[in-house]
């Protein structure tokens, strides 16, 4: 039963969600315990610069840095599940959940700093991920078709190309041309959707061009693979001797079974840049989750790098979950 | 031949240009076919029997393909045609059938679907009746509760429903003729015997011209009314299957006919294989291409080697043998043969006459890839 299979798949997610928050919690707090840092030390850090000894204990007892670990991880849990009270003996503060604590650097929630970097990253992963999926299907599709021909060629020699260059490479490449020698795309910087979508759409070409061309460069490799495949299966004669058009024989019967197995690298691919796409958005000054990464490991704020592996583990888990549920609808051979 | 044969073909010869030289896999084959009849044609793999069928529904794709000679389906040429115009006659007054059902159909889509597709591209019909139509099939080929099973997919049927399903399939435009390359090879071996009673009775229903191809003489002893044995990409011999069966005029169908197991003999003796390989298509032996395995050639004086036999008439009228036997020669070796001396005991071949290879000796019943 599909519903029995969906929530099992959700207890599943669940779970390692769960067991991805404790080994990242492990080896931020575990770790260096083991190494000798005592909580007054870890607790620190919370501080700021130039702290006065009673300020970092009364820190040490807000956060509970001195209790033991586990209890410390139920805690982080409880947080993100519900929410939790801070009290350090007179004040008692309020983490509203989801609770990812507080960061070191501003001695605000991580959360809200996420939330408001998150739709950066998801305009860019988003728009790319059209782009590269229909950019790459389609050139992958066409170069198994003039396999050999000039165009094949070309076409696959882009996509090595695509592949093969860095992005802070084709991105620089990029602004050079289209933003600073031809000035079509002027000054890009990251304008919400919400407050002017054609500013937003028009400041994104670039950085969307520029990662969808390495992941279309990918998708067109596979593609050109699967379709050369399948053009060879028996059921594609099938197709053919029932007199139907080549076009419909390739666009139906022979990208049906190409598209099954791209769907699957499709999810993964868009769960892994939802959490961040570090080097787009440092090249094109997108303040989205990646830059924001980059920032938390920089000051060492672990708290923020907590904060931003555990959302980036919950888009690719999700993203996984979705591909499984999907993949039960679109493979009837799957039984669930 | 007489006016108005549901397929002619004349001189078919289909090469491939290959990297390592010419493939000639059909090179010269002639047959007729009437309506309502039956042809076998039977051959080892690699003998042409599948790349014919392909070249007459317009399947032998591809930039390396050289076709010629003549396809007279119903009076009209197919060699030369528009692609559309056979497009347009595939699936619909010539259908055929594969040997793996499974990886014959299309495993996304149902079987009720594959068949609505076939029936929709030829017959101007709404969805509903092609639907109508795809069950009416299915019931007919005999697939159980088919107003339920139309909407299953191919991986849930059973090997023989799944050939079942694409005989319907084949059969859903009433195509005149029908090929069935190799349809019982992937079935077991109870449920062949359905599958080819099957499509003679759907051939009496439908009155189509069916060709079967197939290694297995059994199952053309069961269908055919005129067998076309091939060799090499060539007829070896062309008759009745009274013909081919009784009065074999060729020492490959001799070597095919002893490796064949038979209920309808007592035979003591073990089943006796043809000795080596069947010749590679780009280089074929010289003179007759049986020649390195057939056991008789010192019997015509070094023709064998040098000169290509034609395909002459033997004995009755329209049996046919592309051999350099004479007459007294072929009745005496068949009756001995018959009767059950081996061809070891009336001439042992050496070692190097064996086609190139191993030696080794293959069965030419071998399973057909």
């Amino acid at each position: 039963m599909m519903i029995f299979f969906i929530i099992r798949r959700l207890i599943m997610t669940v779970f390692l969600l769960l067991l991805v928050s404790m080994i990242t919690f492990a080896i931020f707090f575990l770790v260096p315990r083991l190494a000798g840092q005592t909580s007054y030390q870890l607790a620190a850090q919370y501080v700021g610069r130039n702290p006065v000894p009673s300020e970092i204990k009364q820190m040490e007892v807000k956060l509970g840095l001195d209790s033991p670990l586990y209890l410390q991880y139920g805690r982080y849990i409880k947080g993100i599940v519900l929410g939790v009270h801070y009290s350090d003996g007179t004040n008692v503060s309020y983490c509203p959940f989801p609770c990812f604590g507080y960061s070191f650097r501003n001695q605000q929630p991580v959360w809200p700093q996420l939330m408001s970097d998150a739709p950066v990253t998801v305009s860019l992963a988003i728009g790319a991920a059209v782009l590269w999926l229909i950019g790459g299907v389609a050139i992958g599709v066409l170069s198994a078709l003039r396999k050999g021909t000039f165009f094949d060629r070309l076409s696959m020699g882009v996509a090595l190309a695509g592949v093969s260059l860095p992005v802070f490479f084709t991105a620089l490449l990029s602004l050079t041309l289209f933003s600073y020698k031809w000035a079509l795309f002027p000054n890009v910087h990251y304008v919400g959707i919400t407050s002017n979508p054609l500013q937003w759409a028009r400041n994104l070409v670039l950085p969307w061009i520029t990662l969808a061309f390495l992941y279309a460069a990918l998708y067109a490799r596979i593609t050109r693979a699967g379709m050369l495949e399948t053009m060879g299966e028996d059921y594609i004669r099938t197709a053919r001797a029932k007199g139907l058009p080549e076009r419909r024989v390739i666009l139906k019967h022979g990208l049906r079974a190409t598209l099954t197995p791209i769907v699957t690298i499709f999810g993964m691919d868009l769960g892994l840049l939802l959490g961040g796409a570090i080097l787009t958005e440092t090249a094109f000054s997108m303040p989205g989750l990646g830059q924001f990464t980059i920032l938390a490991i920089q000051n060492q704020d672990l708290p923020e790098i907590m904060g931003v592996v555990m959302l980036a583990s919950f888009f690719i888990v999700i993203a996984n979950m979705i591909v499984d549920i999907l993949y039960t609808v679109i493979d009837p051979r799957v039984r669930i | 031949m007489p006016a108005g044969a549901m397929l002619e073909v004349r001189d078919l010869r289909i090469h491939f240009q290959t990297d390592d030289g010419l493939v000639k896999s059909v090179d010269g084959v002639s047959f007729t076919l009437e309506r309502g009849r039956t042809l076998g044609i039977v051959g080892e793999s690699g003998s042409g029997k599948s790349v014919t069928s392909l070249g007459i529904m317009g399947l032998n794709t591809g930039k390396n393909v050289r076709i010629s000679g003549e396809i007279l389906l119903d009076g009209e040429e197919l060699v030369g045609a528009p692609a559309a115009r056979i497009r347009e006659l595939r699936g619909n007054k010539m259908a055929m059938i594969f040997q793996d059902p499974l990886s014959s159909l299309h495993p996304y889509f149902t079987v009720g679907d594959q068949i609505i597709e076939a029936y929709r591209l030829h017959n101007n019909v709404t969805k509903q009746v092609a639907r109508k139509h795809a069950i009416e099939m299915l019931n007919r080929v005999g697939i159980p509760q088919a107003a339920v099973r139309v909407d299953d997919y191919p991986h849930q049927f059973s090997g023989g429903m799944r050939q079942r399903a694409m005989i319907a399939m084949a059969l859903s435009c009433d195509p005149e003729l029908l090929i069935a390359d190799e349809p019982t090879t992937a079935l077991d071996v109870t449920v062949q015997a359905q599958i080819l009673d099957l499509i003679s009775s759907l051939q009496e229903e439908f009155g189509s011209a069916v060709i079967i191809i197939t290694h297995d003489l059994g199952v053309v002893a069961e269908l055919s009314d005129d067998i076309l044995v091939m060799y090499a990409g060539r007829v070896a011999e062309y008759g009745t299957a009274d013909d081919i069966f009784s009065r074999p005029g060729h020492p490959y169908t001799w070597g095919l006919l002893g490796s064949m197991p038979r209920l309808d003999r007592e035979r003591i003796e073990r089943l006796i294989p043809i000795p080596g390989t069947p010749p590679s298509l780009i280089r074929v032996p010289s003179g007759c291409p049986f020649h390195p395995r057939c056991a008789y050639t010192e019997l015509t004086g070094g023709r064998c080697d040098t000169e290509v036999p034609l395909l002459r008439e033997v004995a009755s009228l329209g049996h046919k043998a592309a051999c350099h036997l004479t007459a007294e020669d072929r009745t005496r070796l068949w009756s001995e043969l018959s009767e059950g001396v081996l061809p070891e005991e009336a001439h042992t071949p050496d070692e190097q006459d064996f086609a190139p290879g191993t030696g080794e000796q293959t069965s030419s019943s071998g399973a057909d890839a």
